[in-house]
């Protein structure tokens, strides 16, 4: 199982260098992968469908908690043959679609990537080993959305795309983690059985909307949902395959498997329930509204992914058989439209529902696989898409007292049907009318995938005892957890006259009905127009936007580029903790001025106050440098009065030096003059003042005298015993220390190669740019 | 096996010393750039599996015996250090080899990077206080001539507010030294650290904060980063590389040694620094945001990803049991040294980009990806890592920074860490579609697509190895994170630190 998952990613590194090697890398051969791997999950539709379950585990980073564990059940199964069954179909569709392109090897490769990242997603048994294929499926998704990557529209799409699932996928992290601290484990397949402390944990509710936020970005619920319309800047290949058959159901995955664990809480119910019935009304409004075939059945994908997390919402026995009923068949013909409406894009050059028509006359294998597809999904019998649609029916009304489901479900429902006649019927039937391009029939690679999806949707509905027994009641399990309660699903076409059989006949008429009217409806929708103009796409807009510019500023009153600026925020910053804790926490000396204070000290200090006060003055160059000399030399006095000659000799060679070199480059220097402002410079010596008070408050809380004895003593006594030195500060510098002096001799022969580079290395031209 | 602490050190020494002498001879120089960092590299390999093996090592320099003289210490934290200077020494040589024009090379740039080397082990390595002031002199000075070496006119206005700002860096820092000395009488390390917690409160929270300060410019946390992206977009890029990987990280790992060995006991201080990790995370990621050249916004990004590194600082100050300080801790040096990799990667690529385009302009970049597609995954893998991307190493780098948080309750923060996260992925793909999806604007034929194959293949080669670390470290994060672990677990309980340095008497 570890190899299956893991072969989709070593094929997705070989495949791109297929085409070199001329007609082999077409999309057969590349559709050979997924259709091993549907056989090789299809061997275990036996086993799991008889109640057994699989799992392996390697060590990953024990450390994180991080283990790569895989875990084979009756949900992954479903899904695992749905990621890979459709995946096969796609390769061989994308062949056709992008034949030629120039990139198509690196689209295969993205593609089976892409397959790999879902199967991971599905099969994970550690949380965390879920939540790398979960962001890997969003960062192929991004790859795939820009795959016309010359075209800005391509761009922004698979850069919103990323940005909402991405940024759902962090909250989704946060989620997974503190749900793996309050359940005790990281395995999917042990937290099932946790559920009890995962609900009256204290945590609950806020992990459950990390993990909300996580799971309905990915399944684009409302109000994230506009990033889905927006990907169909993808190629039609990508568009059914990742953004309405696979990837788009992940976030639905992830609510039925965490179902067992955090299901069953009033807030569950109002958050999931809710939020799926916000995002079916809203995704069937607006497929009614569109007129390019893509986004509306994008619109439409939207609305159904709605009914599944309301189905999962609700929680009962039914209505999870009717999510995983409705998942297969959705998966099936929206897949089929998708990949329907890119051969009819591909041949005709346009996808406007108002501009095609009688297409079947020049496409009529390609018309049959819409018409079936069409057809299961307005739910008629004998297509599994009418089950799918019963039972949803079937779960509302036995929702009981939450009466308003009912409704709502069937006004979705008869927007299915309405959009099934615009993209299965209106397209293909009708008068013939004028498209950029002569239609013609497309070749066999573009119709074999939709023909066969919608075949199988149909192959389905005809058995679907056997569906209902293999794969729809393992998934269900799953999903349930304890509380399933051994309600085996039967499915049959026929199961007499029910109230939900006539619903379902309602919904159809109501349907046809809706979409008799839809240019009444169009013409309604302008006027609401200036409302959706706000919708979510433009608060996202709106928040990217204000980002940008709030970063602008932000960064422009940090960084200035003033390095007096830069100073000034530095010194603050010191003054302000040191001084934090001297007011806070530190007892200075009573006194400042001991009792002894001798005239020569007094007069020393008041000569390098004066002198500094000058330097600070001064009107020209040369007497701010004598004066900055004379406290230079001030300070080197101070040396001699408190014993340290050595010091004050190094001290007073230093100021010499600096002062004749100022004087040599002083006629190189600009003009003297000041610049900064009256206010400025008043705040620059308040500035200097409260520094220069900090830093004098910090000497005399050093002089605190040592609570410990100090290493010098050590030094005064070895010095001449050991090191043979009667130097003491000299022993220091090369014997006791000597890797200091290393150091610094260091510096000083780098300093002599930086002087000579700038004075001699000059820029003669810019050849150097890298 | 004491030379084997001495040898990080003596080789990059030695090889400065040598090209000095070979002065003017471009290729003698090259050639000793490549042996010297790669000597770098098996020294640190070496010294890391000794590490592992045998525990903490120490060695008295002069055998004057700690605390008196100066003592080298190397535990795993600074092992694994070294051995990371020495790999991005080795590949920055490299780079160099393909980049560097010969009149900088005539001009010292290889025994520059010597001895920057040098500056940057021996403060790894270093036990005793004013002994790391001393390599910080050696990592100060050398980085400045590189960083001015050429005297471009950008160059030498960076160069200026870059060594302004570190020498009050220094300034604060000896301040601080001296403090510390005056109440305790001594500056090794590990004598320190019992000394230390005797002084009242007061007197040892004013050394922290200076060196709070201190170590806080070089490590570019918020607000003292100014210096960072007022430099780093100058000089070549092989210099903004190395200084991307090595420098602040010094600054880091200073933080890192105050604040586990000398300061860990005051709860004060690591709220403080909680606050300024988040600070540092939010402002340097959207200083990033707000660039369009894509050494600047690289260099914003250095400061964002500071912050996450002072975060698991932080966190295990707070931590109140041993195994999530542990954690804490881990994470930050499995952090450091996965944004070593991926950082300077970003560096480098850009480097390539901007020689086949003449330009680092986003606006003016383009059309990599259909032109070079190698290089653009080669980018894309690590700018993917720099974001925290599964299953790359800054994924798993993120991940147990987070799980850190999360236990300890630190909410906040780690809203802030999974927040800057998703505006790194923002600006990434920023490049990502200015330089590579969008197509090349037209009229732009400064640069140099005809480079040839030999000199590409320099420039490639160390793009090509960063990029497999940032795979490996992620898919083989099991070990390297055990190894983080072991090494978070010297720094929390430093019993075994104090005894390699003092010896059994203390």
């Amino acid at each position: 199982m570890t190899f299956a998952v893991l072969s989709g990613f070593l094929a997705a590194v070989v495949v791109p260098f297929l085409p070199r090697f001329g007609r082999y890398g077409t999309g057969r051969t590349v559709a050979l992968v997924p259709a091993a791997l549907t056989a090789y999950f299809g061997s275990y539709i036996q086993p799991v469908g008889a109640g057994e379950t699989f799992r392996t585990s390697y060590a990953w980073a024990p450390a994180l908690r991080v283990e790569f564990s895989l875990h084979l059940d009756g949900l992954g199964l479903l899904f695992a043959l749905l990621v890979s069954g459709i995946g096969a179909l796609v390769a061989i569709y994308a062949g056709g679609y992008l034949s030629g392109h120039r990139h198509l090897g690196r689209f295969y490769g993205f593609l089976l990537f892409f397959m790999a990242s879902m199967l991971g997603v599905v099969l994970a048994d550690n949380m965390l080993t879920l939540f790398v294929f979960w962001e890997l499926t969003s960062l192929t998704s991004y790859l795939l959305i820009g795959f016309d990557h010359e075209r800005e529209e391509s761009r922004k799409a698979a850069w919103q795309a990323l940005l909402v699932t991405g940024g759902g996928g962090l909250a989704l992290l946060a989620g997974l983690l503190m749900l793996g601290e309050a359940a005790g484990t990281m395995e999917l397949s042990e937290l099932a059985s946790r559920g009890g402390d995962v609900r009256s944990h204290a945590l609950y509710l806020p992990i459950l909307l990390l993990i909300l936020l996580g799971a309905f970005t990915k399944s684009a619920q409302f109000p994230f949902h506009f990033w889905l319309p927006s990907a169909m800047e993808a190629p039609a290949p990508v568009s059914a395959y990742l953004h309405s058959a696979t990837m788009v159901k992940a976030g639905v995955y992830l609510l039925a498997r965490l179902s067992p664990a955090m299901a069953g809480t009033d807030a569950w119910w109002y958050l999931v329930t809710l939020g799926g019935t916000a995002t079916m009304v809203c995704g069937a409004y607006l497929a009614l509204c569109g007129t390019d075939l893509k986004r509306i059945l994008a619109y439409s994908t939207v609305s159904a992914l709605g009914v599944l997390v309301m189905l999962l919402g609700m929680g009962s026995v039914l209505a999870a058989q009717a999510a995983m009923v409705f998942l297969l068949a959705h998966a099936l013909y929206k897949g089929a439209l998708f990949m329907v409406a890119g051969a009819v894009d591909h041949e005709t050059g346009s996808r406007d529902v108002d501009r095609l028509g009688g297409l079947w006359r020049a496409m009529p294998v390609t018309a049959a696989a819409a018409v079936l597809a069409a057809l299961s999904m307005a739910g008629i019998a004998p297509f599994f898409g009418f089950l799918g649609k019963e039972m949803l029916l079937e779960a509302s009304l036995e929702s009981g007292g939450r009466w308003f489901l009912l409704p709502v479900v069937v006004l979705a429902g008869a927007v299915f049907v309405a959009v099934a006649c615009m993209a299965g019927f209106r397209v293909f039937f009708g008068s013939s009318l004028p498209t950029p391009k002569q239609p013609h029939e497309a070749p066999l690679s573009l119709w074999l995938g939709p023909l066969l999806a919608s075949a199988v949707g149909l192959a389905l509905g005809l058995f679907a005892s056997y569906a209902a027994a293999w794969i729809v009641s393992p998934a269900a399990t799953a999903i349930l957890g304890e509380r399933t309660g051994h309600q085996p699903l039967k499915l049959a076409l026929w199961h007499g006259l029910t109230p939900a059989l006539a619903l379902s006949g309602g919904s159809i008429l109501l349907g046809l009905l809706v979409y008799a009217n839809r240019g009444r409806i169009l013409q309604m929708n302008r006027r609401l127009e200036v409302l959706l103009r706000h919708g979510p796409a433009w608060w996202y807009d709106l928040a990217l936007g204000g980002l940008n510019r709030f970063a602008l500023a932000q960064t422009r009153l940090l960084q200035t580029g003033y390095l007096r600026h830069y100073l000034l925020v530095i010194f603050a910053a010191t003054v302000g903790l040191s001084g934090y804790v001297l007011i806070g926490s530190v007892e200075l000396p009573a006194r400042l001025l001991g009792p002894e204070i001798r005239f020569h000290e007094a007069a020393l200090a008041g000569l390098l106050l004066l002198a500094a006060l000058a330097a600070v003055r001064s009107s020209t160059r040369l007497a701010a440098v004598a004066a900055l000399g004379v406290v230079g030399y001030g300070v080197a006095l101070v040396f001699i009065l408190y014993g340290a000659p050595d010091l004050a000799m190094t001290q007073f060679a230093i100021e010499t030096l600096t002062v004749i070199l100022l004087v040599l480059v002083l006629y190189r220097l600009p003009r003297y003059a000041v610049l900064s402002s009256r206010w400025v410079r008043i705040r620059d010596a308040a500035f200097a003042l409260v520094t220069g008070a900090t830093v004098t408050a910090l000497v005399l809380a050093a002089v605190h005298g040592p609570a410990y004895e100090s290493v010098s003593r050590y030094y005064a006594e070895r010095s001449f015993a050991e090191a043979h030195g009667r130097n003491i500060v000299n022993v220091i510098l090369v014997d006791f220390r000597a890797l200091d002096t290393l150091g610094e001799i260091t510096v000083l022969a780098v300093a002599a190669v930086g002087v000579h580079a700038l004075l001699k290395l000059r820029p003669k031209n810019r050849e150097d740019a890298a | 096996m004491n030379f084997l602490l001495l040898l990080p050190i003596l080789i990059p020494l030695s090889a400065a010393a040598v090209s000095l002498l070979a002065w003017r001879r471009g290729p003698v120089q090259r050639r000793l750039g490549l042996l010297g960092t790669s000597a770098l590299f098996v020294a640190g390999a070496a010294l890391l599996l000794h590490v592992r093996s045998h525990g903490i090592q120490a060695v008295q320099i002069g055998s004057w015996p700690a605390p008196y003289g100066i003592t080298l210490v190397a535990d795993l934290f600074a092992a694994i250090m070294v051995l990371v200077a020495g790999f991005m020494g080795l590949l920055i040589a490299v780079y160099s080899c393909g980049s560097i024009d010969a009149r900088r090379e005539q001009f010292g740039y290889y025994p520059l990077l010597h001895i920057l080397l040098a500056g940057v082990c021996g403060a790894f390595l270093t036990g005793d206080l004013f002994n790391l002031y001393v390599w910080f002199e050696v990592m100060l000075i050398a980085s400045f001539v590189l960083l001015s070496l050429g005297g471009e006119r950008a160059q030498l206005e960076g160069a200026i507010k870059y060594v302004t700002l570190n020498l009050i860096s220094s300034a604060l820092f000896l301040t601080a030294v001296a403090i510390v000395y005056g109440a305790t009488g001594t500056l090794n390390l590990a004598d320190l650290h019992a000394k230390i917690q005797g002084l009242p409160r007061g007197i040892a929270l004013l050394p922290a904060m200076l060196f709070l300060v201190a170590f806080g410019i070089k490590a570019a946390i918020f607000p003292l980063f100014f210096w960072l992206p007022a430099s780093y977009h100058t000089p070549p890029v092989a210099v903004s590389a190395l200084f991307a990987a090595l420098l602040t990280k010094v600054g880091v790992y200073a933080l890192v040694r105050m604040f586990t060995l000398l300061f860990a006991e005051d709860a004060w201080t690591f709220n403080l620094l909680l606050a300024i990790s988040a600070l540092t995370m939010v402002t340097g990621v959207l200083g990033a945001i707000a660039q369009n050249e894509v050494r600047r916004l690289l260099s914003f990004h250095i400061i964002s990803q500071i912050g996450y590194m002072v975060m698991g600082l932080a966190l295990f100050g707070l931590a109140s049991d041993g195994p999530a300080a542990v954690l804490a801790l881990a994470a930050t040096i499995f952090y450091i040294v996965h944004n070593i990799v991926a950082k300077t990667n970003l560096f480098l690529v850009s480097g390539i980009a901007a020689r086949l385009r003449g330009t680092y302009e986003l606006p003016n970049l383009g059309g990599l990806y259909s032109d070079r597609p190698g290089l653009a995954f080669l980018f894309l893998i690590s700018a993917l890592s720099l974001a925290g991307l599964p299953p790359l190493s800054g994924f798993f780098a993120k991940l147990s920074l987070i799980q850190a948080g999360l236990r300890l309750q630190q909410y906040e923060i780690v809203a802030v860490a999974l927040a800057v996260s998703l505006l790194t992925l923002l600006s990434m793909t920023k490049i990502w579609t200015g330089a590579f999806w969008k197509p090349a604007p037209g009229g732009n034929g400064a640069g140099d697509s005809a480079i040839s194959p030999g000199r590409y293949g320099l420039l490639l080669a160390p793009v090509i190895v960063l990029a497999a670390a940032a795979v490996i470290l992620g898919l083989g994060a099991g070990p390297f994170f055990d190894l983080s672990v072991r090494a978070a677990e010297q720094l929390h309980d430093p019993t075994e630190y104090l005894r390699a340095v003092l010896g059994d008497l203390k």
